[in-house]
């Protein structure tokens, strides 16, 4: 394996949340390094923390202490307002529930993040329209999400975690809404991703099969990363 | 696409209710409108009056008469330019439903002094000429259908009889502002008629209507008038004409104020129902704001999302409102000519439709608009399922 500086670097992570005047340890003691072009499952039973620390990946929480530094930015560091522009252009999302704004077609939702980017309308249309190409379906851009099957919708909201061209993609449980020959086709896709276009992929998943796409699988109980499980055929 | 595209999106996502809403508006800026429209007609008169004219009346009340001999000497006054006066008629025509003002004036210095009171050349000449002439405005002539040269008989009350007047001139006003219902006639008519009935009665006028130099010269005239006439038989109290119109209108100034309150009360139940509205549709679309936040999305965009449509929804009802205001005002100002004479929508009460829609419109969206900034990321998206 050739040597590259890790894309995520995680040291002495630790976040709790508090509940009344109770203190709940979630996350105990992370350290963690991805590299680029990786593409790694976060496996674990219900409540073992894996969200937290993908949420934690992607600026959408605070931890208490330690670090995160992705593509060289330590995050912890960042105010609010910091941290949302620069969620805008590192980040890409994928959710288990496809998150789409209902109102806005495949199209406009792909769009969607580029207008916080200084694109022009037709550099934005190119960028939206080259997505949705990626995820192969050019043919539905003037469709509602309502009007879309789960696993398109799914892709849409791929095409707009991608359309940006973020570090990193998160995502959290992305298949566990599809059924089982829907969620191969979008592990597919995710697979592409990382092969042909060199993403880095951070995925939390309940399904085996899914973690088997990856190429790294790392397990969360109880708030404790255990150790590294790296499969074999890079 | 825009954010203004989402917005206009947005604000029918729950068509039915946006539907409902913005009919909810359009109502109650209707009725608002027409509140305020009351209001001003209510105080028509005063509004109509000029600066520049006082009005003398006895200063026991206005029911006793002053002696027409004072013309003379109010005349001599320094500041004084017109005299002229009149009395209330309070006539009856056919039946005591038909009210409109009706009183008796002094022909020639009463159109002089009052040039708001537009009345063609021939008809002001056809009118002095005939002592049983009358002058009506051309919206009590549409009413009753009476044409130049109809005889029209008025039941007297305060002066018994019936009086027979011929109708010889149709005045318009020259602005909005003046009563087109009014009916009036020569003094010289009511005079005569008294030296023969009631002789004591006759040479009394029941005010005096004195137009001055200037507004400023208004006060020191006034006192001086009632200056002169101290410690005589009938003494005087002189006041502006907007004063003396002000005086009529303050005997209901309790309905005005109620009037005015409902009109405020109609604003903060809608503000009720606007922030009602908006605060369930940021709470249906509270993983959508941890959406737009997780990418990258500030506090201004989802401030922008939501007031875009509280305003949006506001304006749209006011917008609607303000144009069926023009025609009910019209229909309830025929409806009602009696007790309004002059009912205009004023450009006031259209500014104040419009000020009332953005305050609600603005503070309908305070609340959601605070909760969805501050909706903490992972807890936003936390909520599906
Ligand atoms: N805002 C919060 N306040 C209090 N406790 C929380 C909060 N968010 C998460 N937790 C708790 O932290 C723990 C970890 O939650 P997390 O969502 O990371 O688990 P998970 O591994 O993703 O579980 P699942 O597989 O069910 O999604 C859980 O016990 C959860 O109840
Ligand atoms: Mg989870």
């Amino acid at each position: 394996m050739e040597i590259k500086p890790p894309i995520v670097e995680i040291k002495n992570l630790f976040k709790s949340y508090r509940r009344g005047n109770q203190i709940l340890p979630v996350l105990q003691d992370i350290n963690l390094d991805i590299a680029d072009g990786e593409f790694l499952a976060l496996m674990g039973p219900s409540g073992s923390g894996k969200s937290t620390l993908l949420n934690l990946i992607a600026g959408i929480d605070k931890a208490d202490s330690g670090s995160v530094t992705v593509g060289g930015i330590d995050i912890t560091n960042l105010s609010e307002t910091e941290l949302a522009q620069w969620r805008s252009n590192s980040i890409g999302f994928i959710f288990q529930f496809y998150n789409l704004i209902p109102v806005l077609t495949a199209f406009e939702n792909v769009e969607l993040p580029l207008l916080l980017t200084g694109l022009t309308k037709k550099q934005r249309k190119d960028h939206a329209e080259a997505a949705l190409y990626i995820v192969n379906l050019s043919d539905r851009m003037d469709h509602y999400p309502g009007q879309l099957s789960g696993g398109e919708q799914q892709r849409v909201a791929i095409a707009r975690a991608i359309v940006t061209d973020p570090l990193i993609l998160v995502a959290d449980e992305p298949t566990g809404d599809l059924d089982r020959v829907t969620a191969k086709e979008i592990l597919e896709l995710m697979e592409r991703l990382v092969h042909e276009l060199g993403k880095t992929i951070i995925m939390v998943t309940h399904d085996p099969r899914a973690a088997e796409k990856a190429h790294i699988i790392r397990h969360l109980d109880k708030g404790v990363l255990n150790d590294a499980h790296t499969k074999t055929g890079i | 696409m825009h954010i203004l595209k989402l917005v206009f999106k947005n604000s029918f996502r729950h068509k039915l209710r946006t539907y409902l809403t913005i009919l909810g508006i359009t109502i109650a800026i209707l009725a608002f409108g027409l509140l305020r429209t009351v209001i001003d007609a209510w105080y028509a008169g005063v509004n109509a009056s000029s600066a520049a004219r006082l009005v003398t009346r006895n200063s026991i009340s206005l029911v006793f008469p002053l002696p027409l001999s004072y013309k003379d000497k109010i005349r001599q006054i320094p500041g004084v330019k017109i005299v002229s006066y009149g009395s209330w008629f309070g006539g009856v025509y056919i039946d005591e439903k038909n009210f409109f003002p009706n009183f008796v004036v002094d022909s020639i210095s009463y159109l002089e002094l009052y040039p708001e009171i537009v009345l063609p050349a021939d008809q002001q000449k056809a009118f002095v000429r005939d002592r049983k002439g009358f002058v009506a405005g051309r919206k009590l002539i549409a009413k009753y259908g009476w044409k130049i040269g109809d005889t029209v008989i008025l039941k007297g009350t305060i002066f018994p009889g019936d009086w027979e007047f011929v109708l010889r001139g149709i005045y318009r006003g020259r602005d909005k502002t003046v009563d087109e219902t009014q009916f009036f006639f020569n003094w010289d008519y009511l005079n005569e008629s008294l030296k023969k009935t009631t002789p004591a009665r006759a040479d009394h006028v029941g005010f005096y209507m004195i137009g001055v130099t200037s507004p400023s010269a208004a006060a020191d005239a006034a006192a001086a008038i009632d200056k002169t006439f101290k410690n005589s038989l009938a003494e005087t109290l002189t006041e502006t004409e907007k004063a003396f119109q002000m005086g009529f209108v303050s005997m209901s100034e309790a309905i005005v104020i109620a009037i005015q309150l409902v009109s405020f009360v109609v604003i903060i139940i809608i503000l009720a129902v606007v922030a009602n509205t908006m605060a369930m549709t940021a709470r249906e679309r509270f993983v959508e704001y941890a959406v737009f936040k997780t990418l990258g999305f500030g506090k201004w965009h989802i401030a922008a999302l939501i007031f875009g449509e509280s305003l949006f929804i506001t304006m749209t009802g006011c917008a609607l409102g303000i144009v069926l205001t023009f025609p009910s005002a019209k229909a309830f100002g025929n409806e009602m000519s009696t007790f309004f004479p002059v009912f205009n929508v004023s450009t006031e009460t259209i500014y104040l439709d419009i000020a009332a829609s953005i305050i609600v419109g603005t503070a309908a969206a305070i609340i959601p608009t605070w909760r969805a900034i501050n909706i903490r990321i992972a807890e936003g998206l936390r909520r599906i399922g």
